[in-house]
């Protein structure tokens, strides 16, 4: 079909003008977050609209680490970050390998079940989960949000391997298997190097999950401000302390909060798409 | 036969190491059972058994100070909360309220972008990214910024309002605002479904456009009859997990109006309603019950939308596509 050089030029002009509009929008909130970021005191108190801060108040940044324990928020995130992806690599990805290649009895039933758990809403299990671990004395610890992560308590993750698995060629796990391996060594030398796209993509959701966490750490930890995570610690700055006067402090936080997150997306961009829909998990 | 064909490329004498693996091989079973073990015990120690004991809950009047086995109450709970709660009605219309507007036009946006960036404009990769970032910030964060953007008078928006001449809305004090400033936020993250609708938009075969354009049919007809028809599956699933997600709609409400939901409660949703019963007034075997009943409008939600599925979503033809 050929298209008049005219309609065409309309049509660009309209895509990209609502593009270009849509992009903004979405971008003024990041954008407002930045700039007041770097604003003085005494500007954040300005009620006349000021997007780009002067004087630019690069102190901000220590000056958050100093009033608030950013370092040991921190510290106390990664413990969970960790955990987490140790169980979307270890026992998620065993898991997911067991549903896709050994045959053993009952394992349709298994995934069922599997399945069926993916749409149990945390709700139904908050309060019993709670009343448990206070029985055992855990509350006020990191155990009741690290025991789960370190099984690999995830429902999706094991899914998404097990699609993953699935797509790789029975002839490659029958010769390895000839060829004298174990079923630990086929999923270890075999499966694993070849299933970087959903490994990179589990990465970034367990990363993601632990890192934005907020109920957990709030039912857990928040009676003990030693093991507060970033979210916990973003919230209090922003409940206590008056949303007015500390305004910049606040959205110094925030950018600490969503750096990590911007860089983890970024290298893990492709992957993420491939790692999820590549080798027909949409397609069940 | 893999015995014969194994030892070919194994040494004639049968070391530990080889004997090992020939009883792995046949306990491949056992093997399966062993791998799935971390997660079969997670299931019944954070799924099945919480689940279980909590719907026991519900029929129990346990509460803080409760020693020993909570008493049984029945359905008093569920009665209390159908008769007496007057939050329970409150917060079920708020969540619904949420929903209804929050579900639909982030589908709405999210189809309509990644329609626009499949076109595959120049410059589609930048676009993509700025649509979807605001979607990677993690939640607290983009609840806090949205907390300091709608501030009513240091905030973005009510500045903005006053430069062009418009009223500023106090967004988050003022109950008629609460509901709105909540879709509000919510919209900034729409990315997330545009990702999977663009991923989804890049999978059909490029043939049956042109097919289509062989028999005359325009942009419209293609929309119509190609594309809509071909994304119901991706539609329904980002329906089914807004829903999901919708229902459960907790910490912004949390962190930008506290646990009274804001003024006249106009924000109370329904997971704050069981989060105040839990951890506040500590009834636990009330709270239960409430939790109970959002599992079961969720439940019975899921079950009507994967039924009535097979009327507009369309699961390919009869033919295998493997061949």
């Amino acid at each position: 079909m050929i298209e008049d050089p005219r309609t065409k030029m309309v049509r660009y002009i309209v895509i990209y003008t609502i593009l270009t509009a849509g992009a903004i929008v979405m971008m003024v909130p990041l954008f407002w977050t930045v700039s007041t970021s770097l604003k003085t005191r005494d500007k954040i108190t300005i009620r006349r609209l000021e997007l780009i801060p002067d004087p630019v108040a690069w102190e901000n940044y220590p000056k958050l680490f100093e009033a608030r324990p950013i370092l040991q928020y921190t510290r106390n995130t990664m413990v969970i970050v960790v955990a987490s992806l140790f169980g979307a690599w270890v026992p998620c990805t065993l898991a997911g390998y067991a549903f896709a290649r050994i045959p053993f009895p009952g394992r349709n039933i298994f995934f069922g079940i599997l399945l069926a758990t993916m749409m149990l809403p945390y709700v139904v299990r908050l309060i019993p989960l709670f009343l448990f671990f206070d029985e055992i004395g855990w509350t006020r610890t990191f155990g009741p949000l690290i025991l789960p992560r370190l099984l690999g308590h995830n429902a999706f993750y094991i899914f998404l391997y097990r699609q993953f698995f699935r797509g790789i060629p029975e002839d490659i796990y029958d010769s390895a298997r000839i060829d004298g391996c174990s079923e630990f060594g086929v999923w270890w030398r075999i499966f694993m190097p070849m299933s970087r796209p959903v490994l990179a993509a589990v990465s970034i959701f367990a990363f993601s999950f632990a890192w934005n966490d907020f109920l957990n750490p709030l039912i857990y930890l928040g009676s003990n401000k030693e093991l507060w995570t970033l979210a916990l610690g973003l919230n209090a700055l922003q409940g206590f302390e008056g949303e007015d006067n500390s305004l910049n402090l606040i959205m110094v936080f925030s950018m600490l909060m969503i750096i990590p997150m911007l860089v983890v997306f970024y290298f893990g961009q492709k992957h993420l798409i491939s790692g999820v829909t590549a080798q027909g998990s949409l397609k069940g | 036969m893999q015995a014969s064909l194994k030892s070919q490329h194994t040494q004639p004498e049968a070391t530990w190491k080889s004997r090992f693996q020939e009883w792995w091989f046949r306990n491949r079973a056992l093997i399966g059972f062993a791998f799935i073990f971390p997660w079969f015990a997670g299931f019944i120690i954070f799924d099945a058994a919480p689940f279980i004991y909590n719907l026991y809950l519900s029929f129990t009047d346990y509460q803080i100070g409760t020693v020993g086995t909570p008493p049984w109450i029945g359905f008093e709970n569920y009665i209390k909360i159908f008769t007496e709660d007057k939050f329970f009605g409150k917060s079920m219309y708020n969540t619904v309220y949420y929903l209804g507007f929050s579900v639909p036009l982030r589908l709405i946006f999210a189809f309509l972008i990644a329609l626009i960036l499949n076109l595959r404009v120049r410059g589609m990769e930048l676009y993509r990214t700025l649509f979807y970032v605001p979607s990677v910030v993690p939640l607290v964060a983009a609840t806090v910024i949205f907390a300091g953007f709608l501030n009513t008078r240091y905030g973005f928006l009510n500045q903005f309002l006053v430069l062009i001449g418009a009223m500023p809305v106090r967004w988050l004090s003022s109950p008629d605002a609460i509901k709105p400033s909540l879709i509000l936020l919510s919209l900034w993250g729409f990315g997330g479904q545009m990702i999977i609708f663009l991923a989804g938009l890049q999978g059909i075969p490029e043939d049956l456009y042109e097919a289509a354009a062989i028999d005359g049919g325009t942009g419209w007809h293609r929309l119509l009859y190609i594309t809509i028809p071909l994304m119901t599956p991706t539609i329904f699933f980002n329906l089914l997990l807004g829903l999901i997600g919708g229902f459960q709609i907790f910490e912004q409400v949390f962190i930008l109006l506290g646990t009274n939901g804001g003024p006249l409660q106009a924000g109370l949703v329904y997971m704050l309603h069981v989060y105040n019963k839990a951890f506040r007034d500590f009834e636990f075997g009330y709270s239960a019950a409430l939790s109970v009943i959002l599992f079961l409008i969720i439940f019975v939600l899921t079950l009507m939308l994967v039924f009535t599925s097979n009327r507009w979503v369309f699961y390919g033809d009869a033919q295998d596509d493997d061949g």
